[in-house]
């Protein structure tokens, strides 16, 4: 394995079933003058996770035969879960959590304003039933909002699309 | 490395970094350029960072206090999350300013040891609620403005404060969308809820004032690209609260009040009651790590 494979292997300290690679969070991997160098961007930007995802790579690199590897943030361009694999979708949905559908695209203006809840059109992780209702807009962490299921009567958790 | 469940992976920790996430906290801002845009006074860049930092982690100290006091627990959920958006964007704007500023201070020197006086937040801010309808109310204004800074933040010739706007706008987004929902929600409910949401925004909204009234820094900021100037945000700022309040069937905003000098310190009884509980730890384990 080179060391980007390595890297991307980690699993997420919150989402174990899923990569970092999955997630889209390993910006890049390349050898540099004093070892290898690691670029992640953050998810949410108080995602306490950050931390121990860096400790984890380092780990990780260092017990592949890499040495002490230097983990790098970057800030630009910000996560969006449009970076989420399909292959990592397809893992958070065998979890239970229903994976995100796309970003939504801004196209200049202000930032428009939504009431009355989103889309419904997000697909239950139990059953398939195509309509669920949110009853949270942020459930366990910030970067899923919590669900039921009208039809199998499931709650689930769902990754905002950002 | 594979886990059949969430939990097996969180109880199968061999060491202490991924169970207690305060181990080893570092710079969040660790590997990414730092250096200050031409033609900017670095200390206006330190108090501009202080200024957005510093609203959003008091804000956050405020949300985090409903933990366990919220309606529901999907709220404090809800508020936990938003407080701990706002910490995200408050380490990286501490951080920027410490950077800067190059005497070594860093996010928890500014945070836990700087005297109240040296605050830069709007007052807005600090401000205790008297119930969930007062907390919905400033949570609106706050997020509504903020989003709106944070959006015109993006095209800044800051790189650092670039990002942080491009990514505090997705979470400032949700922000606002929480709050307007309950705002429609209380407003649009029951005499009762109808009643008390009124008497919150009447209360709150006034305060407002101080959000769009330019500090010089900011002014000197904006004609360089790097700030924003807060007057330009008042359409946008009236556009949003005119539409929450008509679909909440409330009256429509009631007018501002002048402003009361939070960007150059001036803070109530309020953040001296925020700063001793919030840095009580700190100031006495000088020093301490966990």
């Amino acid at each position: 394995m080179n060391a980007a494979t390595v890297a991307g292997s980690v699993v997420d300290p919150e989402l174990p079933f899923v990569t970092l690679a999955d997630l889209g969070i390993v910006r890049d991997v390349r050898e540099g003058a004093d070892g290898i160098v690691v670029t992640i961007t953050p998810t949410y930007t108080g995602c306490p996770a950050m931390e121990a995802i860096r400790d984890d790579i380092v780990r990780a690199l260092d017990e592949a035969g890499f040495g002490r590897a230097h983990v790098r943030t970057v800030l630009s361009p910000a996560w969006t879960t449009d970076w989420i694999s399909e292959s990592g979708k397809a893992k958070l949905a065998a979890a239970g959590i229903a994976p995100p559908g796309a970003a939504p695209r801004r196209t200049g203006g202000p930032v428009p304003l939504v009431l009355g809840g989103r889309s419904a059109a997000v697909t239950c992780p139990h059953c398939g039933h195509g309509e669920t209702e949110q009853l949270a807009a942020f459930s366990a962490t910030a970067c899923k909002d919590l669900r039921r299921c009208p039809a199998c009567r499931e709650p689930f958790e769902h990754v905002k699309e950002i | 490395m594979s886990f059949d469940d969430a939990y097996e992976a969180l109880t199968d920790h061999d060491d202490d970094t991924r169970w207690a996430y305060g181990t080893g906290f570092s710079d969040p801002l660790a590997g990414v350029p730092t250096a200050v845009p031409d033609g900017v006074d670095p200390a206006d860049l330190v108090a501009y960072c202080l200024m957005l930092g510093d609203d959003a982690l008091v804000m956050s100290h405020r949300l985090q206090q409903w933990v366990t006091r919220a309606p529901e627990l999907e709220d404090e959920m809800a508020l936990a999350n938003i407080g701990l958006d706002l910490l995200g964007q408050a380490r990286l704007l501490l951080t920027r300013a410490g950077e800067v500023e190059g005497t070594g201070r860093d996010e928890d020197a500014l945070a836990y040891l700087r005297e109240p006086a040296a605050f830069r937040h709007v007052r807005l801010a600090e401000r205790l609620d008297d119930d969930f309808a007062h907390l919905i109310a400033r949570l609106l204004v706050f997020s509504t403005w903020r989003l709106a800074l944070l959006d015109r933040l993006t095209t800044s010739r800051d790189p650092i404060l670039a990002a942080i706007g491009a990514k505090g706008v997705k979470e400032a987004t949700y922000h606002r969308e929480y709050a307007a929902g309950w705002v429609v929600r209380l407003g649009d409910g029951t005499d009762v809820s109808h009643t008390r949401m009124r008497a919150a925004v009447d209360g709150v909204e006034p305060l407002a004032g101080e959000l769009f009234e330019p500090h010089q820094v900011e002014l000197r900021l904006a004609a360089a690209g790097v700030g924003v100037d807060p007057a330009t945000l008042r359409t946008e700022y009236d556009d949003v609260l005119a539409e929450v309040h008509r679909v909440a069937t409330l009256p429509p905003p009631p007018p501002l009040q002048e402003g009361t000098g939070g960007r150059d310190g001036v803070h109530g009884p309020e953040l001296v009651e925020i700063l001793t509980e919030m840095q009580e730890l700190a100031r006495a384990n000088p020093g301490g790590v966990w």
